[in-house]
């Protein structure tokens, strides 16, 4: 396909481990939120105003930023009816779009499937960290994993090969022993089919590395490690359209201030840094980050910390995205919350659904299971 | 001598109650006779344990590891080298089950000590090692229980006890979590001495009767004014205790089984085998040495080769006590432990309290390229201990057709039972690079590499990719 326009890209953020809503967008006029916050709370003096209602953290003053240039969307009460408090069954509901029976396949890896119907490109959808997530597997869709992009290539550590000749070679005999066969049952052709995959992969994904060059210097921290890997990917123009990475652990039950502080901090800086990357490379205007978490935690701390809570909120960040507020910040009143839990308002079908269709151009149905009510934010 | 079939049982056996073992040791573990076998990894107390003085003396720096990866690599030494395979294989099981992370205990030391805790109870009964984990510091610390107090509940502890410890979703209600929370309101730690300026230091359990909720608690159907052992009485009379713990078991040693998360709605796929385990926990009363007899005799186990997708720690130690790369005291265990991490099991720090997601979830591009690079590397080195053995076993037959010779190099690597498409792959390399012989140095020099090369591809297939 030519054309000079380029595809759009996705990259998510998942904040592992239940982000605090209310500590995230804080509703600081309301006095609901102190009665409830008498221990875990943004005090009035280090909370940073949005309107005369919310408010982020004063530290995360690179986040506001974006915000105020008007490339944040913040989507309220995002979650789903019934929200189990836990985090593994949230998390596979996130994953799989299957709030009711227990999902199979990811709802990142159905993306990719529509976006490369013949899977041509392993790169399509690319993961950094440790281990895929649910998200993005599904049998059949190749994506690829990446713990070191440095260091990424089948065979690369056997010393005792004499010459590239016979690496060559061994990978010739790799490519037939992980070949389709017929009657091998399920888990060896996964093994076969993710085996073909690394080794496409690790021919093409090496080529990032070696054409970055950058003058923005990253935090040395995994979030802000993991966002300058995709900026290399992203900027070696492989056609990867799905990044997806995580930072955590968000699960404050104790001692809340200052890890969810250093947390954001984190991302704050990191996305500062990743914008400013693609911005120096005149590669950031088809890109879109979108945070999210599995829910939040209860309005009532418990002294030090919070438990698990229901409804929460996501982020959409880019260039091209229509920044502000979108939906409704759950009602604080005690009649109002589910278990003491904000009540969620809005579906996270409909949330993933928009930016299927709306910036990434494809069919939102299959992908999420259903029809769900749709935003512009992009 | 043991039929080939008895060899490769053997070898089985002991790569699922321990990590494997060299081929000609699997000679005269067969002479022993299976059942005597398992008796013996029964009883690791029958067999020297790891003498963690002269261990420290050797290993400088280990004691007491302050930070990832040493403290991860003490583990990974005595995995390697234990004489009690059963023992420390165990203790892999519990801390998958009980998954304490580092990420936020953040005290290395503590969590070596509940790794040894788990090898001290890890064979014994079930209730009193529920009561060990709720004493254990590193717990009490990883789930909160010392910010959960009279009047003012954390419940994360007494939620993760019910649905990932012991009982699964849908087998307890909201309540029964809350109750649960407020039987353990006062198990705590002592002060924490401050790390700076010395490091980290030990932790202590300490049991804080001022802060123990004392109203009634109805918990489970039970009413009464529970302590934390009370609790845990009642959790092991559940009747799903016993289905749960043997499903995590039967995951663990036989093969792969749907997500813990389904577990509430997907049956097991073999019922019959998850019920004699049950019967088994209930005729011992819990007993974990009794189940564990039950399992290694049925016949389900015998008939489960290759079943299971090998954990990353499962597949680095496996590999390197077989290439005799890592014996004893020498430096590169924390390379080892490294490189558990990167295949994405990085001990002493699950991901989170779930633990690890296993079977295929072990399988991505890039955990299998990882996977394959190791086993290669080291199973493909030549100058290694244990490769000069496997090659001297090949030769000990003399000069064999490429189709022995991969019939030889399977045998010591396992014995390994492979597909036909590894095998068609195999037989078409050796066929190009021919016959191994042995009569003049070159030919030695070109036969031994031909071996390393075919172990590099064995290495290398899918087929070791199963434990």
């Amino acid at each position: 396909m030519t054309s000079t326009k380029k595809d759009p890209v996705l990259v998510i953020l998942q904040l592992t481990g239940a982000n605090d809503y209310l500590n995230t967008i804080v509703p600081y006029t309301n006095s609901l939120y102190w009665d409830n916050r008498p221990k875990v709370n943004i005090p009035q003096d280090l909370v940073l105003p949005i309107d005369d209602e919310l408010a982020f953290r004063s530290e995360v003053e690179q986040f506001k930023d974006i915000y105020d240039k008007g490339n944040m969307a913040i989507i309220h009460g995002v979650g789903f009816q019934n929200s189990p408090r836990s985090h593994f069954r949230a998390m596979d509901i996130w994953h799989t779009c299957e709030p009711e029976s227990i999902g199979i396949d990811g709802w990142v890896a159905k993306v990719i499937r529509d976006l490369d119907p013949n899977g041509e490109n392993v790169l399509k959808g690319v993961n950094f960290g440790q281990g895929l997530p649910r998200a993005m597997a599904m049998r059949g869709v190749p994506v690829t994993s990446v713990n070191n992009l440095a260091t990424y290539g089948v065979f690369s550590s056997v010393r005792s090969l004499a010459s590239e000749d016979e690496r060559t070679q061994l990978l010739d005999s790799f490519a037939r022993m992980y070949a389709p066969a017929i009657g091998t049952g399920p888990t060896m052709e996964y093994l076969g089919q993710t085996g073909l995959d690394a080794l496409k992969g690790a021919d093409v994904i090496k080529l990032a590395p070696e054409r970055y060059s950058s003058t923005i210097e990253y935090a040395n921290n995994a979030i802000a490690k993991s966002l300058k890997d995709v900026a290399q990917v992203h900027l070696a123009d492989l056609g990867t359209q799905v990044f997806y990475t995580s930072h955590g652990p968000f699960d404050t039950h104790f001692d809340q201030s200052g890890s969810h502080a250093k947390l954001w901090i984190e991302i704050s800086g990191a996305l500062d840094s990743f914008f400013a990357d693609l911005k120096e490379h005149n590669a950031s205007e088809n890109v879109v980050v979108m945070l999210f978490s599995e829910f939040g935690r209860r309005v009532k701390d418990n002294g030090t910390g919070t438990d698990h809570g229901a409804a929460g909120a996501a982020f959409v960040i880019g260039d091209r995205v229509n920044g502000g507020m979108y939906g409704e910040y759950p009602s604080l009143k005690t009649e109002d919350l589910t278990q003491g839990d904000l009540a969620p308002n809005y579906d996270f079908r409909g949330f993933y659904a928009s930016l299927v269709d709306k910036w990434l151009g494809l069919d939102p149905i299959p992908i999420v299971g259903g029809k769900f009510e749709q935003m512009s934010f992009v | 001598m043991p039929e080939r079939q008895e060899i490769a049982l053997m070898s089985h056996l002991m790569r699922r109650a321990g990590f494997g073992e060299p081929r000609w040791e699997l000679d005269v573990r067969a002479e022993q006779g299976y059942e005597a076998v398992v008796e013996e990894l029964l009883h690791p107390e029958n067999q020297p344990a790891i003498n963690d003085e002269l261990m420290y003396r050797m290993l400088p720096g280990y004691e007491g590891a302050q930070a990832p990866p040493i403290n991860q690599a003490d583990w990974v030494f005595r995995m390697v080298n234990t004489k009690r395979p059963l023992e420390e294989k165990m203790a892999l099981f519990w801390h998958q089950l009980f998954a304490t992370s580092n990420a936020k205990v953040d005290n290395p030391p503590e969590l070596t000590r509940q790794i040894a805790m788990f090898r001290e109870f890890g064979m014994g009964n079930y209730r009193d090692l529920l009561v060990e984990l709720a004493k254990s510091p590193a717990m009490i610390f990883w789930l909160d229980n010392h910010g959960n107090h009279d009047g003012a509940t954390n419940e994360n502890w007494g939620r993760e006890l019910l649905e990932l410890f012991s009982l699964g979703e849908g087998n307890y209600t909201e309540d029964d979590v809350q109750n649960a929370a407020r039987a353990f309101t006062g198990w705590s730690i002592a002060p924490k001495i401050p790390r700076n300026p010395l490091g980290r230091f030990y932790w202590r359990f300490e049991y804080k009767p001022e802060d123990h909720d004392e109203e009634e608690k109805t918990f489970l159907g039970h009413t009464g004014n529970f302590n934390g052992e009370d609790i845990m009485e009642i959790i092991v009379n559940q009747p799903a205790s016993p289905r749960f713990l043997a499903r995590h078991l039967y995951r663990f040693f036989v093969a792969d089984e749907p997500a813990v998360s389904s577990w509430n709605t997907t049956p097991p796929n073999d019922p019959e085998a998850i019920d004699l385990l049950v019967n088994a926990y209930n005729e011992s009363e819990g007993d974990i040495r009794s189940i564990l007899r039950v399992l290694f005799n049925s016949n389900f186990f015998k008939n489960s080769q290759y079943a299971r997708v090998k954990s990353p720690a499962e597949l680095i130690v496996g590999t390197v006590k077989i290439a005799g790369s890592h014996q004893g005291f020498r430096p590169g265990y924390n390379n080892l432990a490294l490189e558990c991490g990167w295949q994405g099991q990085e001990l002493l720090n699950p991901p989170s309290v779930e633990g690890w997601h296993t079977g295929t979830a072990w399988i991505d591009a890039g955990a299998l390229m990882r996977r394959v690079n190791f086993a290669a590397g080291v199973l493909g080195d030549t100058s290694q201990p244990g490769v000069r053995a496997m090659i001297n076993w090949v030769r000990s037959a003399g000069a064999i057709t490429p189709q022995q010779s991969i019939a030889a190099c399977l045998d010591v690597m396992g014995p390994l039972t492979v597909s036909d498409s590894t095998l068609r792959e195999l037989l078409t390399h050796a066929l190009k690079s021919g016959d191994l012989v042995w009569d003049s140095d070159e030919a030695v020099a070109g036969s031994e590499k031909k071996i390393g090369k075919i172990l590099t591809l064995i290495a290398a297939s899918r087929d070791y990719q199963f434990a």
